[in-house]
């Protein structure tokens, strides 16, 4: 007798069953539930700041949807008969007067458009953080460097979506930022003119840009964001996320807890805690109070008004240049004064984005890590990172030079001309500050592997000297401050196969040299057993 | 530390894998070992039925306070309604709405991280990690199915039908690009950029008059040290694409002393008893100038802070601007109105490449 079916598992008989059963026959999804269930994911608050971006777009497309319904993306012009008495009977944008509409007549809508606009902050924010701590830790390591640059794409993205939606209410301060960006366009060699007409659909400001910007916020941008988030997070299930060191944690596993149930509890509840305090902060405080600007007009304009904080950098970086820089070269102006800045920006943009090439190049290492290093135990990267992060903190608080100024009652000519100083200054003393902190740092948890915790106690010895009494410090304790790899400069250029040695191979010989020079290695058993006599054999370059 | 444990050579294979550890210093002889996972703590409520259970019961309360979050929201929507005519009225509700829509999304956020922390094992677990790259046999068998559906299709073999395959891929987007030229207008319907960007409204005769009431000026109410700002006559908002006019034709006139006053020779003529016109379009990326240093006779642009001095033709004195703001020429009129002489001899606002051509 043949049977041609596998006979069906007994029926079910609760819902979930019967419901789960019709899934199941229809998606077989308990392969994926088997495969992905338990699977593991280390435990730290720092691992929380991807989540708090990803939660803060979640936001963004929920509050989004909301504005949509009610906005009208369009410069037509109309007279303002609304119920925000001040600005009666003004002539302004439909898309003006629907953000007026929004903000004083649809209940919950001003809470909407403030809950979307500190959630558009958030996002940026805590991608940029989340940032951070990849860099900081190393996590962009093989495997993970195209994740980094997924990773970089969606910060871009992030700064393109905010900067359209500030665009959108067709305030007074979101026009001028568009005039902005009209001006920047322009100054690209050959084409400007032709790129600020084609954005513009003529000559600023036109009556388009507001729609054609609508469609890149609402759709295009999101559509990418998406895609991207999408792609990131496949690449973190395919490469397992990283661990910091610490007993039982190596590079080939991971542990934590698994996703059901205790991940999912923590991260599904986080996702409401962090929608919790946007939705708190958006009833609380004002931001982005349109109807105090006004409708847009080119004439007038407000000194001391600033951007959403992520548009700050760039913003700061066209102001620190010095006049008077612009040529005329066969007929056609090359406006210097904007190129170079918007340059400079993009070179530390661009440098951020290729860093884990340059560095995997430099060490020659092509292992996977999925450990992570301690920032004081990569001084270089970590000194590095610090440099960049002074170059983008004094371009942002160029922005405010002006806001500085007033502040502290001091010339606004001081403050930009201090802040050209520190554009330079600023990051190589960051840099140096920096690694001598790292390299302090390590030798602390030399001393601690050695001689253990200083435990406060003094006592007296027989012979009368005073000593402070040393807790040694238990084997996990310890691991978790010997466990990384030191690096050592390549000493020696390779020649190739012709016997010469390459401008290449000398080049990175000297980076490596850079990089590596100061190191401090981790403790090993050897200096422990004769530690007390000896108690730093540091490696002295 | 002696050369033996470095390994600087970047083609040394490390155990790891076969992979180059490149300038790692890995000395597998001489380095602590791994003590493994570190016991598990039990927690309060692993050890005391009671903590247990009080665990429990306030992760229910959590889960109460969220419901009456939600309702207490919706309960504001309509107590706290907006009057159209009593703008005050906006506030109680953004507050009180957002305040229960916070309480119950935060109520249910903390219950749930709760029952996880405290009611859900916690012990940790283990994930084995696989290297990254497939075994040896799943790209032996990827190189397979590759090798077929090259030789079933002839794709490497047939290169005329290659090469034309990608020659009429790379063509095929191309009309998609193309068709975005009526981005922008036609020169022939809107004109050519650059010649539009040379142009303004003000021709020879228009009135000076104020912003934006389109009152005329006369040239003897223009005090010393004042500012007026200025549009040329005839522009409201009934005009014909006015945001684009008035984006180029804003002007500031400034009255001084004429004995203060700095004139080149050729634009002598350009100024009225003192009384000087200045495009208010900064010559860096086109903020308007609106900040009049009343002692200085300095324009400050309120964007990236270039200044100029309307005293010295108003040229550059700080900031990243290049070029001085271009100057209106103007005159009276036999009714004692200020009125321009022609148009700016030079384009206002931002450089454009075409612009010194
Ligand atoms: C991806 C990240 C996003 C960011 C960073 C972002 C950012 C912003 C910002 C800063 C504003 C100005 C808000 C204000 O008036 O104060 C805005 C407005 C707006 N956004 Fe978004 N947004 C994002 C996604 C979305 C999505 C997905 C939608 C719709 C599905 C959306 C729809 C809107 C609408 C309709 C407005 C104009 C209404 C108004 O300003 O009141 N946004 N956006
Ligand atoms: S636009 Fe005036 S200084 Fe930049």
């Amino acid at each position: 007798m043949t049977t041609t079916e596998s006979a069906p598992a007994a029926a079910p008989r609760t819902f979930i069953g019967k419901a789960s059963n019709y899934l199941e026959e229809r998606s077989g999804i308990s392969v994926a539930v088997k495969e992905f269930g338990r699977k593991v994911f280390p435990d730290h608050w720092s691992f929380m700041l991807g989540e708090v971006a990803l939660y803060s777009f979640v936001v963004l497309v929920l509050s989004g949807t909301f504005l949509t319904l009610f906005f009208q993306p369009s410069m037509a012009e109309v007279e303002y008969h609304g119920s925000y008495a001040p600005l009666s009977g003004m002539h302004m944008s439909a898309a003006y007067a629907s953000t007026l509409h929004i903000s004083f007549e649809v209940r919950g809508g001003l809470l909407m458009r403030q809950v979307h606009h500190w959630a558009a902050l958030m996002f940026v924010a805590a991608a940029g953080l989340h940032m951070l701590r990849i860099f900081f830790t190393g996590a962009f390591r093989k495997p993970r460097e195209l994740n980094w640059v997924v990773g970089f794409t969606l910060f871009v993205l992030g700064m393109a979506a905010g900067f359209t939606g500030y665009s959108l209410p067709d305030d007074l301060l979101s026009g001028n930022g568009l005039r902005i960006i009209d001006g920047v366009l322009k100054a690209i060699p050959i084409v400007g003119t032709w790129l600020s007409f084609l954005m513009f659909g003529g000559e600023f400001p036109g009556s388009v840009i507001i729609s054609r910007l609508y469609m890149a916020h609402i759709m295009l941008i999101p559509a990418l964001i998406i895609a991207m988030i999408g792609l990131h997070l496949l690449m973190v299930v395919l490469h397992k996320h990283t661990q910091y060191p610490g007993p039982g944690r190596t590079n080939n596993n991971v542990v934590g807890y698994p996703l059901l149930p205790v991940y999912a509890g923590k991260a599904g509840g986080f996702f409401f805690i962090v929608f919790g305090v946007l939705v708190a902060i958006g009833s609380l405080v004002t931001i982005n109070p349109i109807w105090a600007y006004g409708p847009y007009d080119p004439s007038p304009v407000s000194a001391g008004t600033q951007p959403d904080w992520y548009i700050g950098p760039v913003d700061g970086a066209l102001r620190l240049v010095p006049p008077h820089i612009e040529s005329v070269i066969f007929g056609w102006t090359f406006s210097w004064n904007i190129l170079i800045p918007s340059l400079i920006f993009g070179i530390v943009l661009i440098s951020v984005a290729i860093y884990p090439f340059v560095e995997a190049w430099v060490t020659g290492d092509r292992r996977e890590h999925h450990v992570l290093d301690r920032p004081r135990n990569a001084p270089t990267r970590t000194a590095i990172g610090a440099a960049l992060m002074t170059a983008y903190s004094v371009m942002w608080a160029a922005a405010s030079g002006d806001l500085m100024a007033t502040h502290f009652h001091v010339d606004v000519f001081l403050v930009t001309h201090v802040l050209q100083v520190l554009l330079f200054v600023g990051p190589v003393v960051a840099y140096f500050i920096t690694k001598r902190i790292c390299l302090g740092l390590q030798k602390k948890d030399r001393e601690i592997v050695l001689h253990g915790i200083e435990s406060g106690e003094i006592v007296r010895l027989a012979s009368g000297e005073y000593v402070e009494v040393h807790k040694p410090i238990d084997e996990y304790e310890r691991w978790r401050l010997v466990d990384f790899t030191s690096y050592a400069p390549i000493e020696r250029t390779h020649p190739n196969a012709d016997g010469k040695i390459t401008f290449g191979s000398r080049m990175r010989a000297a980076l490596s040299r850079w990089f590596y020079e100061d190191r401090i290695s981790p403790v090993k058993p050897s200096e422990l057993t004769s530690g007390h006599e000896q108690p730093e054999s540091l490696p002295d370059n | 530390m002696t050369n033996s444990d470095q390994r600087s050579d970047e083609d040394a294979i490390d155990v790891q894998g076969g992979y180059s550890s490149g300038i790692a210093v890995i000395d597998p002889e001489d380095s602590f070992t791994d003590p493994g996972i570190e016991p598990h703590r039990p927690r309060k409520t692993d050890l005391f039925p009671e903590a247990e259970k009080r665990s429990a019961r306030t992760v229910v309360a959590w889960m109460v306070l969220s419901a009456i979050g939600a309702v207490a929201a919706i309960v504001a929507y309509v107590v706290f309604p907006i009057d159209g005519h009593d703008i005050s009225t906006v506030r109680p509700n953004n507050l009180f709405l957002g305040l229960g829509i916070a309480l119950s999304l935060l109520a249910l956020g903390i219950g749930a991280v709760h029952w996880a922390r405290q009611l859900m094992v916690d012990e940790e677990t283990i994930d084995i990690r696989h290297p990254q790259r497939g075994s040896e046999e799943a790209q032996a068998g990827a190189l397979e199915v590759l090798d077929a559906a090259n030789k079933e299709s002839g794709f490497g073999r047939r290169t005329l039908i290659r090469r034309s395959l990608i020659g009429a891929a790379v063509l095929t987007p191309l009309p998609g690009i193309v068709m975005l030229r009526d981005l922008a207008p036609l020169a022939t319907q809107g004109g050519d950029p650059a010649e539009l960007l040379r142009h303004t409204m003000w021709t020879a005769g228009t009135r000076l008059t104020r912003d934006p009431d389109g009152t005329p000026i006369k040239a003897s109410d223009v005090q010393i040290g004042s500012a007026v700002h200025v549009i040329p006559e005839g522009l409201t908002n009934e005009t014909e694409d006015w945001l684009n006019k008035k984006a180029k034709a804003v002007v500031l006139v400034v009255r001084l002393e004429e004995e203060d006053l700095i004139e080149a020779e050729e634009k002598k003529s350009w100024s009225y008893h003192g009384i000087v016109a200045y495009s208010k379009i900064c010559t860096h990326v086109g903020c308007p100038v609106a900040l009049v240093e009343q002692h200085t006779h300095h324009l400050l642009c309120p964007c990236h802070q270039s200044t100029f001095d309307v005293a010295d033709g108003a040229k550059v004195i700080f900031g990243p601007a290049n070029r001085a703001l271009p100057q209106l020429p103007i005159a009276v009129d036999d009714e004692g109105y200020l009125v321009a002489q022609s148009d700016f001899h030079e384009p206002v606002g931002p450089s454009f490449p075409e612009r010194a051509l």
